[in-house]
């Protein structure tokens, strides 16, 4: 019983942490957008935690690096199974207007799965909370399958 | 008594870039703090040997989305000048608005973040309420929330008409009263002052010694800022640099929420003073020869060094953000310091690392 408690909450009330790899600040800004009055996911049992040990869904915004590639991975590895993915804007979905800048590997899913991709340079606040439902039609059908 | 280290970052609640600081402690107070970057590097001033110097806009667009108007129009201000030809003076003004305007969301979005920083979230979140409404202005006028590509070589590619006019003075009424109606929560309420007050002190001369820019300069007692050179439109506006002088983290938040009252009131003058006139100049020819561009963005004074070599690429681009300034002044004054109030003190110079790594 207590799992099937944890199934729905997971869903219905899921954990959300960012971590900015190597974004230009416009993807983090309109994902903190999304937390605050105007468009307020916390109205949907949405929070932004701080720790990966108790996240659900890792946001990532901006491109990978040679440096925070590292950090990347350690955070994806941190969180509980299962787990989401989204990358965020142009850069985190292939690496955006610094695909051929030196030191830019290119999206997240050089090193991590993804999940759910949104487009935009920077993706509109109403665009992230599309793919923060759409993911969770995903993760509701991954905790199913392992019922 | 031993010395522990605490790292701080790379991902941590309260920083929403990721930088790294080493603090070693001792009991609950830091001794020396040693910060590490690199994360959010992307190389992007190599970039310019791969585009021409018309799509680097929108790569030094990028450079930071908060003041993304500004750096933009850094650069079209160094290409202009190497090119020798000037905007029109209705693209001035137009990039005075907007510019403004940006200062505007980019100082309530950090006036929020620090009052998150220590526990103050509902005026977080009012904040973030009014700096909305500076973002549907932008939205209706550009085209974008947040980075809004207006500016081209030769002047701006957007125009306002007069329902736009009227209807933006209408709105910066509301938004400045909103403002206003915070004016006695952020710089008299007890635990506000509790907390930054005689904290993080950072001296006149201390300051000018470390090169601090912007807000962390001003809020030390030095009426030093960029729009003093009168570039844009700023030449026709009046206009008086806004200073504080007891130097912690109470003055520089007042310095941040006076100037954003400034930011309103400029927008106006600057849309008083809007006389019809042609949006852009024709730029001729191919950037050649060496320049260097000042402007004030809401953290303090950017440089952007240019170098063309009569190619369609330039040769160099050097940019020198406020952030990169202000990190020496910010390691000097966090020794001595309850660990507590680091987060705190680290938000107050408003650190942007991506302008700093780029």
């Amino acid at each position: 019983m207590f799992g099937s408690f944890l199934k729905t909450s997971q869903v219905k009330s899921p954990w959300l942490m960012h971590f900015d790899c190597g974004s230009c600040n416009g993807c983090d800004i309109e994902t903190l957008a999304c937390l605050t009055p105007v468009y307020d996911v916390e109205r949907f049992g949405i929070i932004n935690v701080g720790n990966p040990r108790h996240a659900d869904v890792l946001v990532v915004t901006g491109t990978v690096n040679q440096r925070n590639a590292v950090i990347l991975k350690n955070l994806y590895d941190q969180m509980p199974s299962p787990k989401l993915v989204i990358a965020i804007g142009a850069c985190g979905c292939s690496g955006g207007v610094f695909r051929e800048a030196p030191n830019v590997l290119g999206g997240v899913d050089k090193v991590i799965p993804v999940d759910v991709y949104v487009p935009g340079c920077p993706a509109k606040p109403e665009a992230i909370m599309d793919a923060v439902v759409t993911g969770l039609g995903k993760l509701k059908g991954i905790l199913e399958a392992s019922k | 008594m031993a010395r522990t280290v605490i790292p701080f970052g790379p991902q941590h609640p309260v920083l929403p870039e990721p930088i790294h600081l080493s603090l070693v402690l001792e009991d609950e107070r830091v001794v020396e703090a040693l910060p590490t970057l690199g994360y959010v590097h992307r190389g992007l001033e190599m970039l310019a040997v791969k585009r021409d110097y018309n799509q680097m806009i929108q790569i030094v667009e990028r450079v930071c989305g908060i003041c993304s108007m500004i750096h933009s129009l850094c650069y079209c201000q160094g290409i202009e000048e190497m090119m020798g030809i000037q905007a029109p003076r209705r693209a001035r003004m137009l990039r005075v608005v907007w510019s403004e305007l940006h200062r505007l969301h980019s100082h309530l979005l950090w006036l929020g973040l620090f009052a998150d920083s220590f526990g103050f979230e509902s005026l977080f979140m009012q904040l973030w309420k009014i700096r909305e409404r500076i973002m549907d202005l932008n939205e209706a006028t550009t085209g974008n929330r947040v980075i809004v590509s207006v500016n081209v070589v030769g002047g701006v590619r957007a125009d306002l008409d007069e329902s736009q006019v009227r209807w933006i003075k209408d709105t910066l009424v509301e938004v400045e009263a909103s403002i206003r109606s915070l004016q006695s929560t952020i710089m008299n309420d007890s635990t506000v002052c509790k907390r930054t007050k005689g904290i993080g002190v950072l001296t006149r001369q201390a300051a000018y010694d470390l090169g601090a820019a912007g807000p962390m300069l001003r809020g030390s007692g030095v009426a030093q800022d960029m729009r003093q050179l009168k570039y844009a439109g700023f030449d026709e506006l009046n206009f008086e640099p806004v200073v504080e002088t007891a130097g912690d983290c109470w003055a520089r938040s007042t310095v941040r929420f006076r100037e954003s009252l400034q930011s309103i009131d400029l927008v106006r003058q600057a849309l008083d003073k809007l006389e019809p006139g042609d949006l852009a100049v024709k730029a001729k020819g191919k950037p050649e020869g060496e320049v260097i561009t000042r402007v004030e963005q809401p953290r303090g004074e950017c440089l952007y060094y240019l170098k063309g070599n009569g190619t369609n690429n330039l040769e160099r681009v050097r940019i020198r953000t406020p952030t990169f300034a202000n990190i020496p002044p910010l390691a000097a004054i966090l020794p001595g310091l309850d660990f507590a109030d680091v987060p705190v003190v680290v938000l107050s110079i408003d650190p942007c690392i991506s302008c700093t790594e780029r």
